[in-house]
């Protein structure tokens, strides 16, 4: 390993080690939440549409609605500014702040002042500044930085926050339970909030046509900082603002259930500074609150600091569209193992903070975690605003890819010509050309095969693409897939007599390394009266794209298509055993294909179950595939993250189901392989603890004895390393025997 | 308002184990008696027929607020698919009263309850382009960060609905 990556393993290792578990539970918890609150809604799809297109249409009207919302909140009294950068603003709340002759102030969560840093500013001027959410409060005495957009303190275990209260404070007796921790934090920061001059808050959304901020609580100290002060100074980021309070009503609805999985959090309050309410004056507490003069004063302090670059950027600009769910780092498989200081940037964490960090920070910040997104997918369904997260972590990936310089191996270049930049990591190339190496794979097999496992070989690849020692290699097949059809005679079902036709897409894995489920593939169609084609079609470019190498994919997209078109002229069907490779052709090719291609190859392809089942709907015999012997156990199935993603896994249980096999499928997310970054020797013993809930599951009493099939590729490979049973894909169960 | 949506209103609250008491205008004294607890403050109701009883103080100090254990406001809207109640933030101390004793007593006139949160939000949008700021409350304050879900993080730790038919 280079020391790079060994640096990078073990920072990895020490979040596993340390935060692993308190973040896993809590992320987990939230993320079962969100599938429950969200199952309540009868009209979940028509309020992600709405709310995306209200922030379209937001972050396309910007400027005119920041000119809008400084009218509204002139008219209401209050002041507006716009900060240029982060120093433009922390010195705009300084000034305020100095203004008031303030001592103290309370702040209520908010992430933009994070990204600013305030605090430091404030407290190097003397003023005292507390946070009240509870969870920064318990970071701002352990002196940390939050790892979770909406739960900040989601790492620390309740016994870490009980120890750290007794550290820092003079207590009569310890405390012990969540009660006695939250009403000792509840009492302390009462007194600060009694003695504050000024309050900040955040805002979640601002309305421009009544300068109204909405505010998403749940434990109330929001409400406190803002109504007990005379001053209220609100920070957020620019891209928050939308038309009106009546675009507020869809985030209502979405945004808890989406990030805790709460229906509804406790207090949404809709501000509109200076509010109405009268001051709490502690310090004279027994003269009515109405007595005194209500004499608020109110700062709204907009944070461009990027913003509005991001905005004029075609591929980060959808980034602006976050609302800060944290649905995003909820779903994701790799940051519930890990969290968010080793998934995030400066501020921001999760699946989009590589977006935001690119804006807000640059490449290099968002390069420090970027890898950590494998592309799975399992964000872009739980996004309420809809955002392609997955291709926001490639487009930086491959930003990422040719801004660095970096050494140049021409034997590596000349074995492997692309249109990518020549400074690019030897790993990635080695992985993004993966089509290229098992070409020679298969080719040279056996003897390939014995050569990459002998000692050296392992060495050699370690330290040159960093393979880890500790992963089984593919195993390269010396004749193919399409080379076994060619050598049978092609289809066995004549045209003539065939109920329908379809190409079987010899992708790169079945085509060159599990070759008996290509094979069982064809079987299949062939028992339910289809006739098969197998082309000679490139790789798709999910290879390349996963490493970044958009160019290299976006030429493969035009090859495939190139090679398919016949097909799909003469009515064929395409259908794709590996659902990477299906999710290519309906999602990312989108961007590389002209419109029309695009749709016809969306539209005629098939993954392979689904095709089965549609043959089997269209009346197709069932008893010609193979059924549960007597006694069988059952199955336990794991689908693939881009096959779920695509809405395709409850197809394969229909099929395996009406042959009557008994089949549970996997809860996870994710089985933490993801194609080439489990192979990756900084990130095994993460792609291992991902897989861990997988094996917990499919180990259990009601599952041992279970056959285990999947979907993917790389879900069968991870499998084997997880389990001490054999695995194999769904087709290899149901084809005839 | 129809009384489905009231009803449906009860069984949201029923839920968020929030209390939830029927009455009338002229039974509000008693219902009311049943749902604090001593020292109490409150703020005026905005409602043409019905107001609160006379041993509810509602012009409180800070050291009033300080003391009470329950505080009883108006909600001048109220959600049924949520079970929420929303507070309009007044020169009165409504705000407060709502925020900071143990136990907050909401009052709905049974007409104000709206199905969902797009009706909900005609209402509000009308009171913000006025200038009002108001609060949808659901239940009581609540925080996780401490290991386990906590009712009362800075806000009340219960809540009780009167519904005045
Ligand atoms: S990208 Fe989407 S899911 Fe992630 S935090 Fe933003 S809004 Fe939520």
């Amino acid at each position: 390993m280079s020391s790079t990556r060994d640096e990078k393993a073990a920072r990895i290792r020490h979040f596993l080690a340390t935060e692993g578990d308190a973040v896993a539970e809590g992320t987990r918890g939230f993320n079962a939440g969100r599938y429950e609150s969200v199952a309540r809604l009868d009209d979940y799809e028509e309020l992600k549409d709405s709310a995306r297109a209200i922030k379209k249409d937001a972050i396309d009207r910007l400027p005119e609605l920041v000119d809008q919302l400084r009218e509204s909140v002139e008219a209401n009294g209050g002041t507006l500014y716009v900060a240029a950068d982060a120093a433009d603003a922390n010195r705009y709340v300084r000034e305020v702040v100095e203004g008031e002759d303030a001592e103290t102030v309370v702040k209520s969560k908010s992430m933009t002042t994070e990204e600013l840093e305030v605090n430091d500013e404030l407290q190097s001027a003397g003023v005292d500044v507390v946070e009240t959410d509870l969870g920064e409060w318990v970071l701002q005495l352990a002196d940390e930085a939050p790892s979770h957009i909406v739960a900040p303190a989601i790492h620390k275990s309740r016994e870490g926050i009980a120890d750290l209260f007794e550290a820092t404070f003079d207590l009569d007796e310890p405390l012990e339970t969540a009660v006695e921790l939250t009403m000792f934090a509840r009492e302390k920061l009462g007194e600060r909030i009694a003695d504050a001059d000024v309050g900040m808050t955040g805002a979640n959304f601002i309305a421009a046509d009544s300068g109204t901020l909405m505010l998403v609580t749940s434990e109330g100290n929001a409400r406190k900082s803002v109504v007990v002060p005379d001053t209220h100074v609100a920070v957020a980021g620019v891209e928050k603002i939308v038309p009106s309070v009546s675009d507020f009503q869809p985030f209502v609805e979405l945004i808890g259930r989406s990030g805790t999985g709460q229906d509804i959090t406790s207090y949404i309050s809709l501000f509109t500074p200076p509010v109405d309410s009268p001051t709490v004056e502690f310090d004279a507490p027994d003269v009515p609150m109405t007595d005194g003069d209500v004499d608020r004063e109110f700062h709204l302090v907009l944070v461009d600091n990027g913003r509005m670059a991001m905005r004029e950027d075609d591929q980060l600009k959808e980034t602006l569209y976050c609302i800060r769910c944290s649905a995003c780092a909820n779903s994701c498989g790799n940051f519930q193992s890990v969290g968010g200081h080793a998934f995030g940037g400066e501020t921001y964490s999760g699946g989009i903070a590589t977006g935001w960090e690119a804006g807000i920070e640059g490449l290099d910040v968002a390069a420090e975690f970027n890898d950590l997104c494998t592309g799975c997918s399992r964000c872009v369904n739980a996004c309420p605003v809809k955002i392609d997260i997955p291709w926001i972590n490639t487009v930086v990936r491959d930003r990422i890819n040719r801004g660095e310089g970096g050494k140049l191996d021409f034997l590596v270049e000349g074995l492997i010509p692309d249109e990518e930049p020549g400074g690019l990591d030897l790993g990635k190339r080695f992985f993004g050309n993966f089509s290229t190496v098992a070409k020679l794979g298969s080719a040279t097999a056996p003897v390939s095969n014995w050569v990459a496992k002998t000692r050296p070989a392992r060495r050699l690849m370690a330290e040159t693409v960093g393979v880890d020692p500790r992963r089984d290699l593919p195993s390269f097949e010396r004749e193919t897939f399409r080379v076994w059809f060619e050598k049978r005679g092609g289809s066995q079902v004549p045209p003539a007599k065939a109920r329908r036709e379809a190409v079987v897409y010899p992708d790169l894995y079945t085509n060159h390394v599990q070759v008996e489920r290509g094979k069982a593939a064809v079987q299949t169609l062939e028992a339910l009266g289809v006739h098969v084609v197998v082309p000679d079609v490139p790789s798709s470019g999910r290879a390349p794209l996963s490493q970044g190498m958009i160019s290299t994919a976006e030429r493969h997209a035009h090859d495939v298509y190139s090679a398919l078109a016949e097909h799909l002229d003469a009515d064929r069907d395409v259908v794709v055993v590996e659902p990477s490779d299906l999710a290519m052709f309906r999602w990312e090719y989108e961007k590389f294909l002209a419109p029309k291609s695009f749709e016809r190859l969306d539209m005629q392809s098939y993954e392979v179950m689904e095709y089965v089942y549609g043959l089997l709907h269209a009346g197709a015999e069932p008893t010609l595939l193979s059924t549960p012997d007597e006694g069988d156990s059952g199955v336990a199935y794991h689908s693939h993250c881009q096959q779920r993603t695509l809405g395709l896994e409850s197809h394969t249980v229909a099929v395996l189901e009406d042959l009557g096999y008994d089949v549970v499928t996997s809860e996870t997310e994710c089985c933490g392989m993801a194609g080439s970054f489990g192979y990756k020797s900084e990130y095994y013993e993460l792609s291992m603890d991902v897989g861990e809930p997988i094996r917990e599951q499919f180990e259990a009493a009601d599952a041992a004895d279970r056959t285990v099939v999947a979907s993917g590729t790389s879900c069968l490979e991870q499998l084997d390393a997880l389990l001490s049973r054999p695995t194999r894909h769904t087709i290899e169960l149901v084809a005839p025997r | 308002m129809s009384s489905g949506t009231v009803s449906a209103f009860e069984r949201s609250l029923g839920r968020l184990d929030v209390g939830v008491a029927r009455t009338s205008a002229d039974a509000l004294d008693d219902a009311l008696g049943s749902a604090t607890l001593d020292p109490v403050v409150g703020a005026p109701l905005p409602f043409e027929n019905c107001s609160l009883p006379d041993w509810i103080p509602t012009d409180p100090t800070p050291a009033d607020l300080k003391r009470a254990k329950t505080g009883v406001t108006a909600a001048e809207l109220a959600i049924a698919d949520y079970g929420s109640v929303v507070i309009r933030a007044t020169p009165d101390p409504t705000e407060q009263v709502s925020l900071f004793c143990d136990r907050h007593v909401a009052v709905v006139r049974a007409e104000d309850v709206v199905p969902g949160m797009s009706e909900a939000f005609e209402r509000l949008a009308e009171w913000t382009a006025a200038g009002d700021s108001a609060i949808i409350a659901t239940g009581p304050s609540a925080t996780a960060d401490m290991g386990a879900l906590v009712k009362g993080a800075h806000g009340p730790k219960e809540v009780w609905v009167v519904v005045v038919e």
